[in-house]
């Protein structure tokens, strides 16, 4: 848990506690709102999230730059 | 109201319904008054005659001899009896069973419990790395492996013959999981395996029906009390009629299943294309050309795997899902996990022996406008 203690500088999304795919639809609403090559953090306690988020940047073309449950940092890329 | 009711069964995944003539002769059997096989009298005698039968049926499938044919009650009891069964006989060589990472739970779990368990990766489409399976299967200390021909959720089929060539170089036994796989694709020629397995409820005969193979040279020994039931290795008095109706099953699968196989191969091939072409952002799963002729699991990106599942209910098709939410766990399938597939908005398609064209057509007119609302009300941009 030390890993979320650090303040992230940029948008982070607390998704804890919610189910997926609803994780998955909040970074997709969410990350057109940071410039493209920007990283976005996402908590997301769900079993199924770093599977789906993993899923969901290669359909969307996004990177998945870290996997640490809860803990995840995406870059936008378009 | 009345209650939603499938019209169209698309879970055979989960168990083809009966075939009818498994059915006519589970009933015929049993009104037959078979006995226990092990007794003198003439019911026992018939009783033992269908074993016999029934045992020549498995054999003729899988390229093995009637003796080494066992019947247990479930796939899953015949994969633990087979992954413990060898690791107890191999128990000084070593403890460490190797596994692909899509095996059935029931594998893993017995894997698991023999001592060490690796399991090794598999692609995007769900085939094992062979390169990886010969070098963790020739590690020394190595009890047993398992692969299966075909995946239950994906269809994929693994390099089983390969598999087993490595196997053999290393002379490591190897279990074959044909669940998925058995009356769907040849087998007869399947060779470098110690033990096979199948289920009858997988092939429309009936769910209480486990296949074990065991070849005569296997070191495998029962890691259960056993008695004189079945040589030996599954104890307790056999289900005959149930047993004898499996291989009815079994059977109508080796004789007219090739044209059934290719009508299936091809459905999956329209639903494939069609699910593609029709439902934006969707995750098809598996190998498109190597596989069972059954199966397709796909996945809708943003929707809930429990909500489709019983929209399509509402709809009028049966279908299983390996979304976490909707296969009462609370985690995902490991095979969508682990091939880095979708695991949410999960659809398991396993065709019947009956699914005509016109049911697919109707799937793939009602599945879009379902998987559109779905993600309306979920708020997707």
């Amino acid at each position: 848990m030390n890993e979320i203690t650090a303040p992230f500088e940029g948008l982070s999304l607390d998704c804890r506690g919610m189910k997926c795919p609803r994780p998955i639809i909040e970074i997709a609403r969410r990350i057109g709102e940071v410039s493209v090559g920007t990283v976005v953090e996402l908590l997301a306690d769900d079993p199924a999230a770093g599977a789906d988020l993993a899923a969901w940047c290669r359909m969307r073309g996004q990177t998945l730059l870290a996997s640490n449950p809860p803990r995840f940092l995406v870059r936008r890329n378009f | 109201m009345a209650d939603p009711v499938s019209e169209v069964f698309l879970d055979s995944s989960s168990g083809e319904p009966m075939l009818p003539d498994a059915r006519q002769a589970w009933v015929d059997a049993q009104q037959a008054g078979w006995g226990d096989p092990a007794r003198l009298h003439r019911p026992g005698r018939l009783a033992a005659q269908a074993m016999d039968q029934a045992r020549e049926v498995v054999a003729a499938a899988v390229g093995a001899r009637p003796d080494e044919v066992i019947f247990t009650a479930s796939a899953a009891h015949s994969n633990h009896a087979a992954v413990a069964g060898l690791a107890l006989g191999r128990r000084r060589t070593g403890s460490l069973v190797v596994t692909t990472a899509i095996d059935h739970s029931s594998v893993l779990a017995a894997a698991a419990a023999a001592g060490s368990h690796i399991t090794v990766e598999v692609d995007h489409q769900g085939h094992v790395d062979l390169d990886r399976w010969a070098a963790l299967v020739g590690t020394a200390g190595t009890a047993a492996a398992c692969i299966q021909v075909a995946n239950h959720e994906v269809g994929t089929l693994q390099p089983y013959t390969e598999a087993a060539e490595a196997c053999q170089r290393a002379e490591v036994p190897l279990v074959l999981d044909a669940t998925a796989a058995l009356g769907r694709i040849e087998l007869a020629d399947a060779s470098g395996w110690s033990v096979l397995t199948g289920w009858a409820g997988a092939f429309g005969g009936p769910a209480s029906v486990g296949i074990l193979v065991i070849k005569k040279k296997a070191r495998w020994r029962a890691s259960y009390p056993t008695d004189d039931y079945q040589g030996g290795r599954w104890p307790g008095i056999p289900d005959v009629p149930a047993i004898y109706a499996a291989t009815v099953a079994l059977d109508c699968w080796l004789r007219a299943g090739h044209a059934i196989g290719h009508r299936q191969h091809d459905l999956i091939d329209q639903l494939r294309a069609g699910i593609t072409q029709r439902v934006p952002d969707v995750d098809v799963a598996g190998d498109p050309v190597r596989r069972v002729p059954h199966l397709l699991t796909f996945s809708a990106l943003y929707v809930d795997g429990e909500t489709l599942t019983l929209e399509l209910d509402k709809a009028g098709f049966a279908v299983a899902s390996g979304s976490a939410c909707s296969a009462a766990s609370e985690h995902p399938s490991h095979v969508l996990a682990a091939m880095g597939a979708l695991t949410h908005g999960n659809v398991r398609i396993g065709l019947t022996w009956t699914t005509t064209p016109e049911e697919i057509n109707r799937f793939l007119a009602v599945l879009p406008p379902i998987v559109a609302e779905i993600r309306v009300t979920a708020g997707v941009p």
